[in-house]
């Protein structure tokens, strides 16, 4: 059992939660994640640890409530407990010091990216944070990042805050930019955003390392079903990943991959929905 | 009446028993136990055509090397008692290996029953006894002598749990570590309900549990911690986490929806429970599956399929049904479940719909040649034999590989080309303390080779420990 400390929505449906996981917390390197199940007979989801306190053996996770699991997960109230917490997983991120860093994050997606940024800071990187939302309050992190990095520069798609627009814009803007460009990027955030990073860094010649979320089961690389096509081999991106080389990603068979249970889901989701009614 | 009274011609006159089955056409569609276990006379009877033989063959063909006879011989006189007695000694998981073990390829194949006629029904009587045990005596207890020596367990499958309950018995503290959320191993992910129903398993771990050994879940070793820091707490360390790196095809179209690892399909069935109504875990259901390989995964994968609502679920196998590696008795269940076989064919691509979900495989027809390495005829591909068969759900279920992620974490252990671990005559690896069975050793291997590797091991832990002191 894994105590759940404290607890805030830091956006809509987007939760900050400090879980006690001693050995994970003393074990965790950015960029790793853990594997939670609130619960006998949930799913087992994969989350980014956001932060962690070796010595008060705690884990940050943040945690957007979509489905029925992510909902329960939120719901966990302070002093409960989560009945499953695996980890950390995956590879730490491989931190270098490559000169000017741009990160870009896309909605909770800068959960993830915000560890990585952290340790590019730390590592002397000049880190540039590009992140954006829907709409103002889906913005998350602003001031936990703009902590360690140069600028943050903020977009969201309806323009109630920066830049109205995508990421990509402002990224684009960097790479035309000779005195602005930077020599690496991080990509977290929705497969299509991941995606049309990509496309503009590639003939710009500027490495793109993105961490990818694809659907997943054990964590372990047991069963495979994270399998991603990078640089046309097969990649577990629980064991090989979750970062890899963006430029070799096959970013359309992941976004074909990660919808295979929607309706599945939905069907779920609606069930529940009438369970709960009916209680 | 007493086995003592029984001539041998009374016993050679007595027919091997048969085992109660779920209706076949009933069974396909419903995840409950296949066999329903011998009835009390019945089993008394069938332990009575034991012969009692001096030479004892049936116990060299046991890798844990249970005393089948004395074990035979109190079933017989229906003491059942000191039956599940003999069993609990020498096999830490008598359910477990009463119901999946490969009797026809051991104990049984060397009973000398079987040489003109049917062998003593050893595995029904197994799982006999440990059901009564379970049903009418009390929990194994710890040992009143401790040795105060701590030894880890990496891994809650068959080979840990059983070094686990051999350890504990030898009065070692015993603390066992395991990935996922529940104990089991590939008896919790991988074997069917049908076959090993999960509440038997979850009586094993109980009992070991009452023998005082401690279970920590969500323990990545690799991870979570590494072997070196499990030595800095525990005096000796039993590596047995398996082979779970599973194999794919390497066709074009793996990589479709509706195409699975044998690993992946059968964990969201069984440890995730998707076949339940109410489960939050989704499994791809369609009215063709088809899945490759013919061992007792394929056979497991391809009997889940049919359970899960598929009109045809296929098993695709590259050899001939006499080169299949499945236990017969699966095979026999199988087709009268009306599973289909397909023999001496291959996949060379899998084929999607616009949907991205798998529509097809082609397959090219092999012929058998030559015996290769394994002894077994090899499979060779006939020009122009392809064609393609429809389906809805493709399963990988040709083998799998050592996984990296403990080993990478302990450069100090030495490997072989395949990843496996190296150990040496006692089962020792490379590095002073550190131990290792199963298919992390032996490749994909069975339940119970892992567990006479675990139960082999614990005695050699034991001796080491007894070294150190």
């Amino acid at each position: 059992m894994f105590e759940v400390i404290s607890k805030q929505e830091i956006a809509p449906s987007v939760h900050r939660m400090v879980v006690k996981a001693p050995r994970v917390a003393a074990a965790r390197k950015p960029g790793q994640f853990v594997i939670v199940r609130v619960d006998e007979d949930h799913e087992r989801i994969p989350l980014t640890i956001a932060d962690a306190d070796a010595e008060a053996g705690v884990i940050t996770l943040i945690v957007q409530a979509v489905g029925d699991g992510t909902k329960d997960i939120v719901a966990t109230p302070v002093g409960g407990a989560i009945r499953d917490v695996a980890g950390p997983l995956g590879h730490p991120t491989e931190i270098e010091n490559f000169g000017k860093v741009v990160c870009v994050g896309g909605g909770v997606g800068t959960a993830v990216l915000f560890p990585l940024a952290k340790a590019l800071a730390d590592a002397g990187n000049e880190v540039t944070t590009i992140i954006g939302g829907r709409s103002e309050p889906f913005v998350i992190l602003r001031r936990d990042l703009a902590a360690f990095s140069k600028e943050v520069l903020v977009t969201t798609e309806d323009g109630s805050l920066g830049t109205k627009g995508f990421v990509t814009a402002v990224l684009g803007e960097m790479l035309s930019d000779d005195a602005r460009r930077p020599d690496a990027v991080y990509a977290v955030g929705p497969v299509p955003m991941m995606r049309a990073i990509c496309q503009q860094t590639r003939p710009a010649g500027v490495k793109t390392i993105v961490s990818l979320n694809p659907i997943m089961v054990d964590g372990t690389g047991m069963c495979g079903g994270c399998r991603v096509t990078v640089g046309g081999e097969i990649k577990f991106a629980c064991v090989d990943g979750p970062e890899f080389d963006g430029h070799d990603v096959d970013f359309a068979e992941l976004a074909d991959r990660q919808n295979a249970y929607k309706e599945d889901y939905c069907r779920l989701d609606a069930k529940l929905q009438q369970t709960e009614t009916a209680r | 009446m007493s086995t003592g009274e029984l001539t041998a011609k009374n016993r050679l006159a007595i027919d091997r028993t048969s085992m109660p089955e779920q209706d076949a056409a009933k069974r396909a569609t419903n995840f409950q136990e296949v066999n329903l276990g011998l009835a009390e006379a019945a089993a008394v009877r069938e332990a009575q055509r034991c012969l009692d033989c001096k030479k004892r063959p049936c116990v060299d063909g046991c890798p844990v090397r249970l005393r089948i006879p004395e074990f035979l011989v109190a079933v017989a006189n229906a003491d059942f008692a000191a039956a599940a007695e003999i069993l609990r000694a020498d096999n830490a998981l008598p359910a477990t290996t009463g119901r999946v073990c490969p009797q026809e390829k051991q104990c049984e194949q060397k009973c000398v029953r079987g040489v003109k006629g049917e062998p003593v029904a050893i595995g029904w009587l197994e799982r006999f006894v440990a059901d009564w045990a379970a049903e009418n005596m009390a929990a194994p207890q710890p040992p009143a002598e401790k040795t105060g020596r701590k030894v880890a367990v990496v891994g809650s499958g068959p080979g840990g749990l059983t070094a686990a309950g051999e350890l504990a018995r030898l009065g070692h503290d015993v603390t066992i570590f395991e990935a996922l959320h529940d104990a089991g191993g590939v008896l919790r992910y991988g074997i069917p309900e049908f076959r090993l129903p999960k509440r038997i398993v979850d009586r094993e771990v109980d009992n070991l549990k009452s023998l005082g050994v401690k279970i920590e879940c969500n323990v990545v070793i690799g991870r979570t911690l590494t072997v070196g820091q499990i030595l800095d707490e525990f005096d000796a360390c039993f590596i047995a986490n398996g082979a779970g790196l599973p194999m794919f095809l390497n066709v074009p179209g793996e990589n479709l929806k509706g195409v699975y690892s044998a690993n992946e399909y059968l964990t969201r069935v069984n440890l995730m429970g998707a076949y339940r109504e109410d489960s939050r875990t989704p499994v791809a259901r369609g009215a063709a599956a088809v899945i490759f390989g013919g061992g007792n995964t394929a056979m497991d994968a391809v009997r889940t399929a049919k359970r899960l609502g598929s009109e045809r679920a296929i098993l695709a196998y590259r050899r001939g049904r006499e080169e299949m590696p499945a236990r017969l008795e699966e095979v026999h269940h199988a087709e009268q479940e009306g599973v289909e076989f397909l023999f001496l064919v291959s996949p060379l691509e899998l084929i999607g719909g616009e949907d991205g979900w798998v529509k097809a495989v082609r397959l090219q027809r092999m012929e058998l040649g030559e015996p290769d390495a394994s002894g077994r005829r090899r499979p060779v591909p006939v020009d122009g034999s392809e064609f393609e068969l429809p389906c809805d759900i493709a399963v990988v279920a040709i083998g799998t590989r050592a996984n990296p992620l403990l080993t990478q974490s302990c450069p100090d252990l030495k490997l072989n080309k395949w990843g496996n671990i190296e150990i040496d005559e006692n089962g020792m690896t490379s590095v002073p303390g550190v131990f290792a069975g199963g298919d992390i050793v032996r490749g994909g291997a069975t339940v119970i080779l892992a567990m006479g590797d675990g139960k082999n091991s614990a005695i050699a832990i034991d001796q080491y420990l007894k070294r150190q002191d």
